[in-house]
């Protein structure tokens, strides 16, 4: 059991070592949601009324795009310099090391979108109450779209064109997570609670969780044998 | 028991299924075709026109068929990718992929005849309405299996991979069909209501069965027929591969 | 015949909807036969040479 641990854990401390060596992957995926969602009044005009009905849906599509982006680099540095195999000889359950790295992954890449929401939400002018709501769905959400993202990694690992075609793969079992982490902060903005919709967002994070690693470490083994 | 599971494995075995299959396949498509007449005969000359829609109801006996078959298809799809997935069964694996192309297929004709009986009956080709986005997202999975099947082009390794995601989508098409059917009722407002087809009369709703079944038939050969190229194809340097085609003239 | 075509004003949408169905129909089964056309001459081809000289075709990936 504390073998187990240590191994998750040592995993869990390497990841973010290399991303803090390398800062800039995290800053750009970051920057992308920023400049994407700061895009937008450009594109369709700056009235506010108009800014803050798209607000939901512009929020959550520039986080699924941003998370988009970060994925491809998810397993192939390690599959590059071979540790992605060492880590599939582990003796720990592979399913279990593979959440120590999407944790990893989400803490780099996902958390930051989440501190950075209130911001944006108030570009697009959002209130108080509407920031937290937004805030609280997209900490419920986005790891879901790292784990989710993670299987359509793990299936085009060493594939060219990999990056696109994981945006083909992913993007329609994104969809739940959308509408329930959109619908949300459009539930609070109409007058009503978003207790219902986070729920919800809560329970696809817990099944998520439940059944995303077991894909993702299948995945891996056949795309590594 | 064991007698029946040898003839079970005995069916599955390449050669075989390329054997039965191929004898079974035109008999499949003729009678896809006989219940397609039959069905259209109903459903054009027998059913009269709607009192609310007028004629173009009829439309109902292509696109409703489709819708089913592009959902069943998709559920199919991933027992046979997880049969293959576990027990390693070529045939199997052949299926999954040769399923695949007929369900998008079918999943783009329900959109189109969709928009096309939309039109005359709501004044518009696309809503949002949410049988039509779960359509849409489903030939959204189907292109994404297909594409991840392309892109890998070790044989078995494609197979493989695109298991997991035909697992991975057949889980998520239920989760994705509630949350647009919630999706569209919460903005229920901006939309446009779609209101529920008037009690059906029997005779409709037996051209509807009959055409059902013609695409099934349909379905089952042209599956059949794919699922033989597959085996071929991975196949060819195998005896029976190379036996087979010395009797066949191109 | 004509009434009966014309379909009460909704032709377009009615023989739209059949018209495309059928053509996709016909050219999936139209692009099944060229492919297995196309396959059975490569692997007839493969087989001559086979016979030509056994050896290096025998064993493959």
């Amino acid at each position: 059991m504390t073998g187990l641990l240590t191994a998750v854990m040592t995993l869990l401390r390497r990841d973010l070592i290399l991303a803090l060596r390398r800062r800039q992957d995290a800053l750009v995926v970051l920057g992308f949601f920023v400049v994407v969602v700061s895009l937008f009044p450009l594109g369709v005009g700056p009235d506010p009324q108009l800014l803050r009905s798209m607000a939901p849906g512009v929020l959550w599509v520039s986080a699924l795009l941003a998370t988009m982006l970060s994925l491809e680099r998810l397993f192939a540095d390690d599959f590059r310099d071979g540790s992605l195999e060492q880590i599939l000889l582990a003796p720990q359950p592979l399913s279990l090391l593979v959440v120590s790295k999407i944790l990893a992954h989400w803490l780099v890449t996902g958390l930051p979108l989440v501190l950075a929401s209130p911001l944006l939400g108030m570009q697009l002018g959002l209130n108080g109450t509407e920031i937290l709501t937004l805030m609280g769905a997209l900490l419920l959400g986005t790891p879901i779209l790292s784990l989710v993202g993670a299987i359509g990694a793990a299936l085009t690992l060493g594939l060219r064109g990999g990056g696109v075609l994981i945006s083909l793969l992913i993007l329609p079992l994104y969809v739940p997570a959308l509408v329930l982490g959109a619908g949300a902060l459009d539930a609070v903005m109409y007058g009503s609670s978003a207790q219902a919709h986070l729920s919800l967002l809560a329970s696809l994070l817990i099944v998520t969780l439940l059944l995303a690693p077991w894909a993702i470490a299948a995945a891996l083994r056949i795309m590594l044998d | 028991m064991a007698e029946q599971r040898v003839q079970w494995f005995k069916f599955a075995s390449p050669p075989n299924f390329y054997d039965l299959s191929g004898r079974l396949a035109p008999w499949f498509a003729a009678l896809a075709a006989l219940l397609a007449v039959i069905g259209l005969y109903i459903g054009f000359i027998l059913a009269p026109p709607d009192y609310q829609q007028g004629n173009s109801y009829r439309i109902m006996f292509i696109h409703v068929p489709t819708a089913w078959m592009s959902m069943f298809l998709y559920v199919l799809m991933a027992v046979y990718a997880a049969i293959g997935l576990i027990w390693r069964i070529k045939t199997a694996e052949a299926m999954a992929k040769a399923i695949a192309p007929t369900g998008a297929l079918f999943a783009f004709l329900c959109l189109w005849t969709g928009a096309l009986w939309g039109k005359p009956t709501w004044g518009t080709y696309w809503v949002w309405d949410a049988r039509l986005t779960s359509q849409l997202i489903l030939l959204f999975l189907y292109l994404g299996y297909i594409a991840l099947h392309a892109a890998i082009e070790d044989r078995q390794r494609a197979s493989d991979a695109s298991a997991i995601l035909a697992l991975a989508g057949v889980v998520n098409v239920p989760i994705i069909y509630f949350s647009v059917v919630w999706w569209n009722t919460l903005h229920q407002g901006a939309s446009i209501t779609v209101t529920s087809a008037p009690a059906m009369e029997t005779v409709m709703f037996a051209a509807l069965m009959v055409m059902t079944f013609a695409c099934w038939m349909y379905a089952i050969a042209v599956v059949l027929w794919r699922a033989r190229l597959e085996l071929m194809e991975r196949e060819r340097r195998s005896a029976w591969v190379v036996e087979r085609m010395g009797a066949e003239k191109p | 015949m004509i009434e009966f075509l014309a379909m009460g004003g909704h032709a377009p949408y009615i023989w739209g909807s059949y018209g495309v169905a059928l053509v996709v129909m016909v050219a999936e089964l139209a692009l099944l036969r060229r492919r297995r056309k196309t396959l059975s001459l490569r692997l007839q081809r493969l087989a001559r040479l086979g016979q030509e000289d056994r050896g290096d075709s025998t064993q493959d990936t």
